[in-house]
């Protein structure tokens, strides 16, 4: 049997209550595997960011369970979330979130200063090309290298799982494939789980599993057999 | 209402905290401008008012036994309006059940009519009858203190003769409206009396049969005082005149008008320091929420609205904070004004005292504020103007840190991120944080200072009745009597120690300068009053010159070595240059001292003393004051822990509210300061700081990002605060010390510690105010929305 990174049972989320309540997950079942890159599909208001937020340790799940390999996060209290997203997630945004008082190198210590194994801050830049702009201020990076960063930022911790909202939202599509290509090498070198929330349905094409969101609820879960190489995606 | 108003008023609701913080600064600001320009022309106006209804005279001129028709020349004199004469004198007041007998002044009124200068106000009862000359009419502060009444009896010695009285009436007079006995600095209503009694009763009562003892002149306006002086000094001389002097010099007035002037000082000087920091406050929030806000503002001008339509709604943001805060501290104002009333009439005998705004004082500190904060929001509508749509649209790129050096060598191994990013920020910024270090430091100084102030208060009472003053009792006699009277003052049982004195009246001169005073001649090596240095060591009285103390010297510009001019204003009334001794330190008066044979010797009047000072066996201390009571030659006994306890009350009365005036004050400003800062960082770097929480900071490690800069802001205003607090404080003793009391300069640690504790707990509040709202951050929403 495969071993579970997420395994997901009945997850609800509601905003609000009464005439107002807003469903944002209706039930959702899911098991996520160990070291797949998983593609989440879906429009806007679809739940795909909102089961982002509850696996990543950012928001509460209003009911169900949602385990973390063996450990339920559901229950989880906040200063025990805090200490799950320092030990075993890392987080990439679509509007990158620098610290713009802290270099390149310096917002990748900002994490590998508070993880358990991380690896070295350079390591993690090269990963992702960047060695040589190590000491360079985010106002003096493009759009592009600064979501690099962040993603060596979230990988130097060596983190279990990565979770990626809209990484490619705000880049143009030439940019936002080095990016993909870079989330890809990270799952296939560090053994990751990475979790991709896009609107863009091509970048379905690279993933091992698509899971397609609608009215708060998983609609799908397909298993690509074949995959495309980022540099083959289009949108 | 138009939608811009609609976002005017809910975006004031969401700086809210903020928006009240500066509005306190404001009010602030403006209540002590309309407090004390409103508590000046309360005093003055009344003052005036009160001395031009009861005819006060402007000339005070005394002297020994002059015939009622010399007042013929008086009224000759060029510039002289109206003169009058009377009697007056020294009396002790019995009141039965007090030991201690009452210092009285008296003063005589003419049988039929009012006088034509210096009326009374007569409270209560009714006034003098010219037949009856045991009538008297009592000071009210004096009667009411004691439960006296119209119609109750008491009895007072005068002129060596003890006398028994009614009071037919209660009043008050322009002349003693801050009544001390002589020689104190604090009015007690229970130890100073005035009595008003018919001129008959009081020709008799010192043998001035056909005489006066005092004229009392007014002048014409525009008449130079100094001239008529001179030609009453001249008229009288003849007569014994001890020297005319001015009203200025009364010391009821003397009094008045530096409580005045005081409030003059600090109204113009501690008001714009609020204005400064609310202006600069208003351009950090508003240059921040301009910041915030580009997209509207480029939405804004992308429909059509121009750049100063636009300005306008940011200004009126500005102004709305300005004006609420104006009127808060208007109002605020007002009542504190009328509080500040009700305490300046217990010490300031007026008839009334009534709070008067001063209009012109609202209106300027409404503009002043509404300037200072427009200057500020002036600022930021540059930027506002700037913004073209396009631009405005786009988000902001993020803040550009380039410049900051890379922290290499040690700092580079020692400094974790979040330290980094603190530092990185206060060094982006220098002008804010310098404006906020300025800010805090102020504060801090303003509260060292008052602090200290009241320090400086408890050494001059420490000094002046434990060091230079060390007897119990101080006696005076009702004219300067044999030497050997001092054995029957110790011969009394439960005396000590005595210690005779001759206090001379005179004037002392250098070149330009001249002050009334008088001169204390004293033995050798007193032990129960002394004259001391800096380091309060004695120093030794000399026969072959005077020593002044400081607040003299300083009055007269003088220096050890000079030679001083001393017009002794009795007796023969000589003029003779004596060298300046020494200098010694005195906080209370402007005493000078001379060896007591030497001054005698000066007189042409040797073995002669005015008064001794006693060291009394506890015990028998009432024992001691009943028989002092009893002697005829005795004019006046005054008991040091009276004078020490009054001024002790009139410290925690007046300073000592003042005290927590200034506390809260300090608190304001610093809590103004750092909960602006703090939420100004905290809206700038909510993404920040969110961000830092999804990497897995713990909520304290991100209040540290935040709160460090601030920690950081009030650790660098304590130096500034301690060395602008020291100047204050050395600014604030020499402003208000007079020739009546000087305040020593003493900043110490405690004044410090105070006002750092204070500033400490505003910087908490904030602090605290702002950690909460960081816990409360929405990780998700800081993190999908760009600003």
């Amino acid at each position: 049997m495969t071993e579970n990174t997420f395994t997901i049972r009945n997850l609800k989320k509601i905003y609000g209550h009464g005439d107002t309540a807003v469903h944002a997950l209706r039930g959702v079942d899911l098991d996520i595997p160990v070291g797949e890159f998983v593609v989440l599909l879906g429009a806007s208001g679809s739940g795909k960011s909102t089961l982002l937020n509850i696996i990543g340790g950012l928001d509460r799940a209003s009911e169900g369970t949602a385990l973390f390999r063996d450990r339920e996060l559901t229950t989880m209290s906040d200063s025990e979330l805090t200490r799950y997203r320092r030990d075993h997630v890392g987080f990439v945004f679509q509007f990158y979130n620098l610290m713009p008082s802290l270099t390149a190198r310096e917002n990748v210590e900002l994490v590998t200063e508070i993880a358990r194994k991380p690896m070295d801050a350079d390591t993690a830049l090269a990963l992702v090309g960047l060695a040589e702009r190590a000491d360079h201020f985010p106002a003096q990076l493009s759009g592009g290298e600064q979501q690099r960063v962040a993603i060596a930022r979230a990988v130097a911790k060596q983190p279990e799982v990565l979770f990626c909202d809209e990484p490619t939202g705000a880049l143009d599509s030439t940019t936002g494939r080095a990016v993909l290509k870079v989330l890809k090498e990270v799952n296939e070198r560090l053994g990751a789980t990475v979790l991709v929330v896009t609107h863009a349905a091509s970048q379905a094409a690279m993933a091992d599993r698509v899971i397609r969101f609608g009215d708060g609820q998983v609609i799908e879960v397909k298993v690509n057999e074949t995959k495309l190489t980022p540099e083959q995606i289009e949108w | 209402m138009s939608p811009l108003s609609i976002k005017l008023g809910r975006d004031l609701w969401r700086i809210k905290g903020q928006a009240v913080a500066i509005a306190l600064v404001v009010a602030v600001g403006v209540l002590l401008q309309v407090m004390q320009t409103g508590l000046v022309r309360s005093l003055d106006e009344t003052r005036r008012a009160y001395y031009e209804r009861y005819r006060l005279a402007e000339v005070f001129a005394p002297v020994t036994r002059a015939p009622v028709h010399a007042a013929v020349d008086l009224r000759k004199i060029d510039g002289v309006a109206a003169v009058e004469t009377r009697v007056a004198g020294a009396a002790m007041v019995d009141l039965p059940g007090a030991a201690v007998p009452v210092r009285a002044q008296v003063a005589s009124l003419p049988a039929q009519g009012a006088p034509r200068l210096n009326d009374v106000l007569l409270t209560d009862g009714r006034a003098l009858s010219g037949e009856r000359p045991d009538e008297i009419l009592l000071l009210q502060s004096f009667a009411r203190a004691h439960g006296l009444k119209p119609g109750d009896r008491i009895s007072a010695t005068m002129n060596g003769a003890r006398h028994d009285f009614t009071v037919s009436g209660l009043a008050v007079s322009p002349e003693f409206i801050y009544t001390t006995a002589p020689g104190e600095l604090v009015p007690d209503d229970r130890r100073f009396a005035v009595l008003w009694m018919t001129r008959t009763a009081l020709e008799a009562a010192f043998d001035m049969d056909g005489a006066f003892n005092e004229a009392l002149l007014s002048l014409s306006r525009g008449t130079e005082p100094d001239a008529v002086m001179a030609e009453v000094d001249r008229l009288l001389d003849r007569y014994g005149g001890t020297g005319a002097y001015h009203l200025d010099d009364l010391p009821s007035n003397k009094f008045v008008v530096e409580e005045i002037s005081g409030i003059k000082r600090t109204s113009k000087t501690v008001p714009p320091v609020f204005m400064a920091v609310a202006a600069f406050l208003l351009y950090i929030v508003i240059s921040r929420l301009v910041d915030a806000e580009r997209k509207e503002i480029g939405l804004m001008k992308a429909f059509g609205y121009t750049s100063w339509e636009v300005g306008a709604h940011y200004l009126k943001m500005v102004l709305v904070i300005a004006v609420g805060g104006a009127v808060l501290g208007g109002v605020l104002g007002i009542l504190a004004g009328r509080w500040m009333v009700d305490l300046y009439m217990l010490y300031y005998k007026f008839p009334f005292l009534l709070f008067r705004l001063d209009p012109s004082s609202f209106a300027i500190g409404f503009a002043v504020s509404v300037l200072a904060a427009s200057a500020g929001g002036l600022l930021v509508l540059r930027r506002v103007f700037a913004l073209t749509p396009a631009v405005a649209m786009r988000a902001a790129a993020p803040a550009d840190y380039s410049r900051a050096r890379p922290l290499g060598g040690w700092m580079g191994r020692v400094l974790d991120q979040p330290t980094r990013m603190v530092l990185r920020r206060l060094a982006r910024q220098p002008l804010r944080m310098g404006g906020a270090i300025a800010g805090v430091g102020a504060a801090t100084a303003l509260g060292a200072a008052m602090a200290s102030l009241l320090a400086s208060y408890d050494t001059m009472v420490e000094m002046s009745f434990g060091v230079i003053d060390r007897s119990d009792v101080t006696v005076t006699f009702i004219h300067p009597i044999a030497e050997q009277s001092r054995h029957d003052l110790a011969a009394i049982p439960g005396v000590i120690e005595v210690e005779p004195i001759r206090v001379v009246n005179a004037v002392l001169r250098n070149g330009r300068h001249s002050y009334r005073g008088a001169v204390n001649g004293m033995t050798v090596a007193p032990r129960l009053y002394r004259a001391v240095d800096a380091d309060m060591a004695d120093i030794p009285i000399r026969a072959d010159g005077i020593i002044l103390s400081t607040g003299l010297a300083r009055a007269l510009d003088i220096q050890a070595g000079d030679r001083l001019t001393l017009d002794v204003r009795e007796g023969r009334r000589p003029i003779v240059e004596v060298p300046v001794s020494g200098i010694s330190e005195s906080l209370i008066g402007s005493p000078a001292y001379m060896e007591i044979g030497a001054l005698n010797r000066l007189l042409k009047e040797p073995l002669r003393i005015s008064g001794a000072f006693l060291r009394v066996d506890p015990v028998r201390g009432d024992e001691v004051y009943r028989i002092l009571k009893d002697r005829p030659m005795v004019a006046g006994v005054a008991l040091k822990s009276e004078s020490r306890a009054a001024l002790r009350k009139m410290m925690d009365q007046g300073a000592g509210a003042m005290r927590y005036v200034m506390a809260v004050i300090a608190g304001v400003i610093t809590f103004g300061v750092i909960y602006n800062a703090a939420r100004v960082a905290q809206a700038e770097r909510e993404r920040d700081l969110a961000g830092l929480r999804v990497l897995g900071f713990t909520r304290g490690e991100v209040a540290f990002v935040l709160l460090g800069e601030l920690a950081a802001v009030v650790v660098l205003a304590m130096p500034l605060g301690a060395l602008g607090g020291y100047w204050l404080n050395l600014a604030i003793s020499a402003g208000f010390s007079t020739d009546l009391y000087q305040i020593p300069a003493s900043f110490g640690l405690t004044g410090f510690g105070q006002a750092m504790i204070v500033v400490l707990i505003a910087a908490l509040l904030s602090g605290w105010l702002v950690k909460r709202d960081i816990d409360r951050t929405d990780l998700i929403l800081a993190l999908k929305n760009r600003e």
